[in-house]
């Protein structure tokens, strides 16, 4: 079979399971759009911006584990999408982005939409390709897929010269089913004796703690560590992006750990003999102040990135591996000893941890006559169960999404942990809608945030794409603001998004339903109508109290032991 | 602490970019960095030094073996090496300048390997700490010009990094 090299681009696609791309059209990319046209396999969606498609993408990816795939044109089209794939490589999101180039002949000579993506995308993908003949084209493909969903995964661009998509140029088409690449071998079991060194410094400890991170949901291993987690009984805490690779409800979860993680996660990482990190990459905004982070624990890391293991922090038994492989090997040898933790030490340090946890350090005033957004994300966690899809732009709604929604499963939170894209929600979102047309969505942001993609509003109405937008309108960039208040006396140096739009009008212009509620006491009636309201996209604008902060905190330079808790607390309820 | 880093890398176009930026996006230090095709022309073998703690050049070596090109990376810090690097050096010979040339070259054994009658282009081959011997051994006035290769090196015995 002879094909051009459009063509082979869809059949590709098609063979890896494809079933949408998101892009946007440019000169560059002519060849392939005429190409897709004529084929079925692969739906388009058409979006309003590259980094919407990226975004998108992006959560199809995070909320399905499949790669997420997008096209866009050469030049600006590109670099349109820089922000997303940084987003992506930050949180080792697989995604395939597919570039058009000038024609080859034209490469280097400031060619109209020239740019070079190789070099600009470099730093912020796990690799990038320019396809160099149109015999090595699917190939390069196979390999991109490969790259960007094995080991850590993380997004690949392929740049294709638009000479290489010639409709008239065709060459035999075959499209491998397996690759090996000489250079690319990621780590799949650890190392048994390290993982049975693992255990039994597990099994020793008194103040044990297990630390799970994005990298337990990457590398589909929540059952693993939940299992483990139950069988021995420790307390496990998640890292922003590991929401919900723990059931939240379980007794065992203490809560996110962090910055704004709660008081008893943080207070437990400070004061315990042995932690068990899985997935997690002891990032600046986990540990605070490094030097006083974990002073009293002996650490046992398990990642499938070699360099992420003693890149911040010393590791006493370091385990490179798939995290899932991993799990399963310690549990099995765990099923092989009758060794058990010592019971009377884990009773005293659970003693602990529920005195901790009376602080109760998320609480806030619940008898306010202006709504708190806290009240607002805990009211849709409650009217769904927990069970529903939330994406989340970057400020204080996500920390409040994070802290008061209550994830019982992997992939459901996706937010933008590690770059904080603002922006990032309401693309998001759709592509979570297309991964699942029947689930619950919503997307939980701010009016600054919301402001940054708010023209995905237009693909959501070509495509009936029906989710709620949660907008906590503090008519703040309140994070920004809260750190002025906290560390430069108030100036609050434009922090304030003074002329905010109609958002009501704004989104009934896109073709969507708008809701004002200003008062608690509507919060619940609007969510419930939202939520009824199927196959429409509803866009609450709660207008929340312009001042709430987000508690606890671990200010700058603190450890984890230096919490600093709500003034007002002793008031609440 | 002075490590040496030595890698194969496959040989396509934008590879030597990819390691380049790695180290300047990351804040590592290059000494010098030396790359060229082996005799499997599919592959080129580069050689950087870089200087660190232990921790710091552990991480630069775990970053740059998780680059997708390279196919294998040693560092030679701790295991027995031998290390060469080639330098060429214009001097001014004039008079008395040309008999002390000499006598250099023959101590260092350098060899001259362009003549002019104001000029010598010596070579010099060996580890960094004889060319820098030599550097400091000839007056600075007398230098016009020197170029070095970087380092290379290569493990003693049977070691061998090879695909
Ligand atoms: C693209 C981008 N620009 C700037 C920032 C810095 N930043 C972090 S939070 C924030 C404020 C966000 O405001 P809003 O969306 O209204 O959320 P709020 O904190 O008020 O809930 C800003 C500007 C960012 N994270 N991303
Ligand atoms: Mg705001």
């Amino acid at each position: 079979m002879e094909l051009s090299g459009g063509e082979i681009l869809f059949k590709c696609l098609e063979a890896e399971g494809v079933d949408y791309i998101f892009g946007y059209p440019g000169g560059a990319v002519l060849h392939i759009y005429d190409a897709l046209y004529q084929q079925e396999a692969v739906k388009h969606i058409l979006v309003r911006h590259e980094q919407g498609a990226t975004h998108a993408a992006d959560g199809y990816s995070r909320s399905t584990g499949k790669p997420g795939v997008c096209l866009v044109t050469s030049g600006p089209g590109a670099t349109n999408a820089v922000t997303g794939l940084a987003t992506a490589y930050t949180d080792s999101i697989p995604l395939v982005v597919i570039t058009g180039q000038v024609p080859q002949a034209m490469i280097g000579t400031d060619a109209f939409q020239e740019c070079d993506i190789i070099g600009i995308s470099r730093p912020c993908v796990k690799h990038n390709f320019l396809v160099d003949s149109l015999e090595n084209l699917a190939t390069t493909i196979k390999k991109a897929f490969h790259i960007a969903t094995t080991g850590r995964p993380g997004p690949v661009v392929i740049d294709i010269p638009k000479n290489l998509t010639d409709p008239k140029v065709k060459v035999p088409f075959h499209y491998p089913s397996e690759i090996e690449m000489r250079s690319y071998k990621p780590a799949t079991a650890g190392i048994m004796g390290d993982v049975r060194r693992a255990v039994d410094l597990l099994l020793s400890a008194k103040k044990p703690m297990i630390y799970a991170g994005g990298g337990v949901i990457l590398g589909e291993s929540s059952t693993q560590l939940t299992a483990l987690s139950r069988e021995l009984g420790y307390p496990v805490t998640n890292t922003l992006m590991g929401l919900g690779c723990y059931p939240a409800s379980d007794e065992q979860f203490v809560g996110m750990l962090g910055m704004h993680g709660t008081y008893e996660s943080n207070m437990a990482m400070h004061e315990c003999d042995v932690l068990l990190a899985v997935g997690a990459r002891f990032d600046d905004r986990v540990t605070g102040q490094i030097d006083t982070f974990c002073p009293y624990a002996r650490v046992i890391h398990i990642d499938v990135d070699p360099s992420n293991i003693a890149k911040n922090f010393p590791v006493e038994v370091p385990i490179v591996g798939n995290t899932a492989h991993v799990l399963d090997d310690m549990l099995a040898v765990l099923s092989e000893t009758n060794r058990r933790p010592d019971s009377d030490a884990l009773a005293q340090w659970w003693d602990q941890i529920k005195s901790w946890q009376s602080v109760d350090s998320y609480n806030y005033d619940r008898n306010s006559k202006l709504i708190k957004p806290q009240f607002v994300v805990e009211k849709y966690c409650e009217l769904t169960k927990g069970e529903a899809y939330v994406t989340s732009d970057v400020g204080q709604h996500q920390m409040f999404a994070a802290q008061f929604y209550r994830f019982d499963h992997p992939r459901r939170w996706i937010n933008s942990g590690g770059l904080g894209t603002m922006g990032f929600g309401l693309p998001a979102a759709m592509g979570v809608r297309f991964a699942h047309p029947d689930a619950e969505i919503a997307c939980v942001t701010g009016e600054g945030s919301v402001q940054m993609c708010i023209q995905e509003l237009s693909t959501c109405k070509q495509y009936d794409v029906a989710f709620n937008i949660l907008n906590l309108n503090n008519g703040y960039l309140g994070m920004v603001r809260q750190w002025q208040e906290f560390t430069y006396e108030s100036r609050y140096s434009n922090s304030y998004v003074d002329a905010l739009p109609d958002f009501t009008k704004l989104v009934e212009a896109y073709g969507h339903v708008g809701m004002v509620i200003d008062k608690p006491g509507d919060v619940e009636g609007a969510l419930r109508e939202a939520i009824a309201l199927k196959d429409r996209l509803c866009f609450l604008d709660f207008r929340i109290d312009t001042e709430e902060n987000v508690y606890p905190m671990i200010e700058q330079g603190k450890g984890h032991h230096q919490m600093r808790l709500n003034p007002r607390r002793s008031e609440f309820v | 602490m002075r490590h040496i880093i030595s890698l194969l890398i496959e040989n396509e176009s934008g590879a030597l970019s990819r390691v380049a930026g790695l180290y300047s996006a990351r804040g590592y230090n290059i000494e010098s960095l030396t790359v060229a095709p082996t005799d499997d022309p599919s592959l080129s073998r580069m050689t950087i030094v870089t200087f660190g703690s232990d921790t710091v050049v552990e991480q630069i070596a775990k970053q740059t073996d998780k680059l997708i090109d390279v196919v294998r990376l040693v560092t030679y810090t701790e295991s027995p090496h031998v290390e060469r690097e080639l330098m060429m050096v214009k001097l001014r010979a004039v008079g008395a300048q040309r008999e002390e040339a000499h006598r250099l070259v023959s101590i260092f054994r350098a060899k001259i390997v362009d003549v002019t009658d104001s000029t010598y282009v010596v070579e010099v081959t060996g580890d960094s700490g004889k060319i820098d011997a030599f550097l400091a051994a000839v007056p600075s006035e007398q230098i016009i010009e020197v170029v070095r290769s970087g380092v290379v090196g290569i493990a003693r015995g049977e070691t061998a990094l090879k695909v």
